[in-house]
């Protein structure tokens, strides 16, 4: 063919760009249609409310595109959501208890914190381990793991509740029902906490040589290997990063709750995937975007907070879910196709 | 043209507009009975295109096909086989957890009355469809335990299973050994003697030579020449194909070899079950040098240069780069200089989802960080400058890798590399695939790179090139070294005599 045909570029086509933004498109039609149905819906009162909800399947849908993109599943998410919150709770209400000196030491609530994150990482880093020294798939190791840590959650307080969490001023541990339930600058903390895992991960996945070599892992890992690239370290790392994000999320929610339940956060690792398709993430790897993934998030929560407020049955909402979680994933497919299309036409 | 056989497929002014693109401008070509109907171009001068139309995958864009005088249609590879049409891919689509009759069966097996597989009675059938080809395969072995030689032969059974009357043959050589592909050939033989013709598609000019009867030559969507093998030489194919004369495209230009930049000593590598891949391999490589690596399939020569970077764990012996020990990790040896293009791009070289530039700076990704994030102009600027370098032809470095002709993504893969300023360039099979003109842009970086002082070893299959461009070229029989011959005394004899050399494994 023609020198012509090699150089020229991709035709413009209004269908490609209308595909290209139609996550952005869905989330303005929806929004648009619920502000007319529901005059309640573009309140101050109920956006804040809708975005508190979104920033927990948002900060998910983080950690779990990362793992995604490196071609991989991290289904131990909600799990990993109820033993943070167990954990945090427990060193709250009873300390870290050691029989063997017969004493309870308290930690102030930013440790606490922080060693519920660590609870985190540490389960992620047993994923990443037995994915990428041991060969388990990424779906039987993190199936595993959903129930080791669901079940290290129950064990925690024998399946009870840990309530009322506001800590003793004496033992100086007050201070953790903030973190879900406080404001910084009129806006609630879980949403600073989502802008800033948003941006971070952003800048992570698009302007790092890590977040270059987890598309290229995800991508084509035999040519990542050859290139140089340290495959398993990527995964390891990409895993530890879903295992901290759910972590957050179950000091967020039990922090709202002032209360940890051992049952908190069950399927909310079906959540977590289905923002990140929905935000046009391939499950094959290597394709997709954190922007895509905080859309997904929020077209969920829009969907759901609308369809309450429209009265619709719950039943009903779910149903509906379903549906545009497919919908989305056909018409990604069709906008690969037709970009392989567009790529093939070039070369030919 | 005297003697014309006659003609079971006749391609009639046939035309294929993509958008933006005539991809074949009236191409009149023909498909002579029992004949082996050569079909040559580069990459994008409208073979695959062809090859699609005559099989069914896509419709032309004005034209007609004459099956035996009557004209057909064909709406899909389905149409295409019920004509009697069937074509092997380079890229062989069989089902390696299955046996080879069901492979041969699939889709059309044989029904019971109970609607069950009758594998008694297709195993038959298949048995029969293999001995037609000669070959030792038997219908019940699995396609995984196959070599990729037999595993052809394999389809080809499938497509005689579908009474093809023509087979289309996409570079059936690229992945088999020269035992092989002289069963191929005389497989081919056979089939042309039973009335099968058949339509041979090859970047190898050698072969082509050897096998066709009729040759058809493309250029830039049009038909440019055809003639009878009686006609055709080596010289005048090439120059209709580029429009220029072959002399130019594959000479090394003077060099001199410096001080010794790599140097392996002792090399093993065992053989699962038994025996070696590498046996006690030890040579030097000096800065400036191209050393040819000659030797056949199984030989070794992939894994001498997967060792050399660590990909083979099992590997013994003493490796040192401007005299310091290798040692380490893939990761490791890149950083101390030695950078390797895989002999098969679309598995271990291209990211198949990133961009041109993405790919090409995957392995030098630290070059380009500046505070914490990778610098995007500085990513642009080496991007741009090995666009430069290595001549890509590239509209724009954001667009998706499989945009590009496999030369020009061979290119990238390259450019992946020398991102990572070796000292040292393994190269497998690098032209593997690719057209005339991106293997004389091969070779025209290798001669720069060398220049630069670079050492280069480069592993071929194709004794034309490596005796065109090697200053030097070890051969490998069954892992060992069995000759290392300067320049001066290459002659492709000795390279041959070579490379089916047992006797040093006989004296070990």
């Amino acid at each position: 063919m023609s020198q012509v045909a090699t150089h020229s570029r991709p035709a413009f086509s209004w269908r490609m760009l209308l595909l290209s933004f139609r996550a952005y498109i869905a989330l303005i039609v929806l929004a648009v249609i619920f502000a007319f149905l529901s005059p309640a819906f573009l309140t101050t009162g109920n956006l804040v409310i809708l975005t508190k909800q979104v920033a927990l399947n948002a900060i998910l849908g983080i950690g779990m595109t990362f793992v995604i993109l490196t071609a991989g599943i991290d289904l131990s998410v909600g799990s990993i959501v109820g033993l943070s919150g167990m954990i945090a709770g427990g060193l709250i209400n009873q300390g870290l208890v050691l029989p063997l000196f017969g004493i309870a030491i308290f930690f102030n609530v930013w440790i606490v914190m922080l060693i519920a994150l660590l609870v985190g990482v540490l389960v992620g880093a047993i994923n990443g381990l037995l994915i990428t020294r041991l060969n388990v798939t990424p779906f039987i190791a993190t199936l595993g793991m959903l129930y080791v840590a669901r079940g290290a959650a129950l064990l925690r307080s024998n399946g009870a509740t840990f309530p009322n969490l506001v800590g003793n001023p004496e033992l100086g541990n007050t201070g953790f029902p903030i973190l879900g339930t406080g404001t910084f600058l009129n806006l609630p903390i879980p949403i600073w906490i989502m802008l800033v895992f948003a941006l971070l991960a952003t800048f992570v996945a698009s302007k790092t040589p890590f977040g270059r070599q987890v598309y290229a892992v995800g991508g084509n890992e035999r040519a990542a290997e050859l290139s140089g690239i340290r495959v398993k370290r990527v995964k390891l790392l990409s895993y530890i990063i879903s295992g901290f994000c759910a972590a957050m999320v179950g000091l967020i929610i039990s922090s709202q709750l002032v209360a940890a339940h051992p049952a908190t956060g069950e399927t909310f690792e079906l959540n977590a995937i289905a923002v990140v398709v929905l935000g046009g993430t391939s499950l094959m790897g290597g394709r997709g975007t954190m922007g895509g993934t905080i859309i997904g998030a929020f077209v969920i929560g829009i969907l759901s907070n609308g369809m309450v407020l429209l009265g619709i049955s719950e039943f009903w909402q779910t149903v509906i879910k379903g549906f545009v979680i497919i919908l989305a994933v056909v018409v990604d497919q069709l906008q690969y196709r037709l970009q392989q299309r567009a790529a093939l036409q070039l070369k030919e | 043209m005297a003697n014309l056989d006659p003609i079971i497929l006749r391609a009639e002014g046939v035309s294929k507009v993509y958008p933006g693109t005539l991809a074949l401008d009236k191409v009149d070509f023909k498909i002579y009975r029992g004949k082996v109907n050569v079909l040559i171009g580069e990459n994008g001068a409208g073979k695959s295109t062809l090859m699609k139309i005559l099989s069914g995958v896509e419709g032309a864009s004005s034209g007609k096909l004459l099956l035996e005088g009557k004209e057909i249609t064909l709406r899909s590879p389905r149409d295409a086989t019920r004509q009697g049409i069937g074509i092997i891919y380079q890229e062989l689509n069989l089902f390696p957890n299955l046996s080879v009759s069901e492979n041969i069966f699939m889709g059309r097996e044989k029904l019971s009355s109970f609607g069950l597989i009758k594998h008694k009675a297709q195993e038959e059938i298949a048995r029969g469809l293999l001995e037609r080809t000669q070959q030792p395969i038997s219908p019940k072995s699995l396609v995984a335990d196959l070599r990729i030689g037999q595993q052809q032969i394999v389809e080809i059974a499938k497509a005689l299973a579908q009474n093809a009357q023509i087979l289309i043959m996409d570079e059936p050589t690229s992945a088999l050994s020269q035992h092989e592909v002289e069963s191929l050939f005389s497989i081919i033989q056979d089939l042309t003697a039973q009335g099968v013709s058949i339509v041979y598609i090859s970047h190898k000019l050698d072969e082509l030579l050897r096998i066709g009867d009729y040759f058809t030559i493309l250029r830039d969507g049009r038909l440019v020449a055809e003639s009878t093998a009686a006609d055709v030489s080596l010289e005048w194919i090439v120059e209709k194909m580029v429009g220029r004369s072959s002399d130019s495209l594959f000479q090394r230009e003077e060099h001199e070899a410096k001080e010794v930049l790599l140097e392996v000593s002792h090399l093993n590598l065992p053989r699962a079950g038994g025996g070696m891949i590498l046996d006690d391999v030890s040579f030097k490589l000096r800065a400036g040098e191209v050393l040819g690596i000659y030797g056949l399939m199984g030989s070794g020569r992939t894994e001498l240069l997967e060792s050399l970077m660590g990909l083979q764990y099992q590997a013994t012996g003493e490796i040192k780069l401007a005299d310091k020990p290798l040692r380490g990790n893939i990761e490791a040896r890149i950083r101390s200089g030695l950078a390797l293009v895989p002999e098969d791009r679309q598995r271990m070289g291209l990211v198949q989802v990133l961009s041109v530039a993405k790919n090409m700076t995957l392995s030098s990704l630290g070059r380009f960080v500046r505070g914490l994030a990778l610098s995007d102009t500085q990513e642009k600027k080496g991007v741009k400058q090995m666009i430069k370098e290595l001549s890509v032809k590239v509209a724009d470095p954001a667009q998706l890798i499989t945009s590009l002709s496999g030369g020009n993504q061979q290119k990238v893969v390259v450019a992946k590399s020398l991102l990572t300023e070796p000292k040292v360039l393994l190269l497998d099979e690098p032209t593997r695939g690719i057209d005339v003109a991106a293997k004389g842009d091969m070779f025209s970086i290798m001669n720069e790179l060398s220049k630069k002082g670079l050492g280069v070893i480069f592993v071929s299959s194709e004794l034309k090139e490596i005796m065109a461009m090697a200053d030097r070229v070890l051969v490998l029989a069954r892992g060992r070294i069995s000759a290392d011959l300067a320049r001066a005394s290459l002659t492709e004899q000795a390279l041959v005599a070579a490379s089916a050399n047992d006797v040093g494994r006989l004296a070990a």
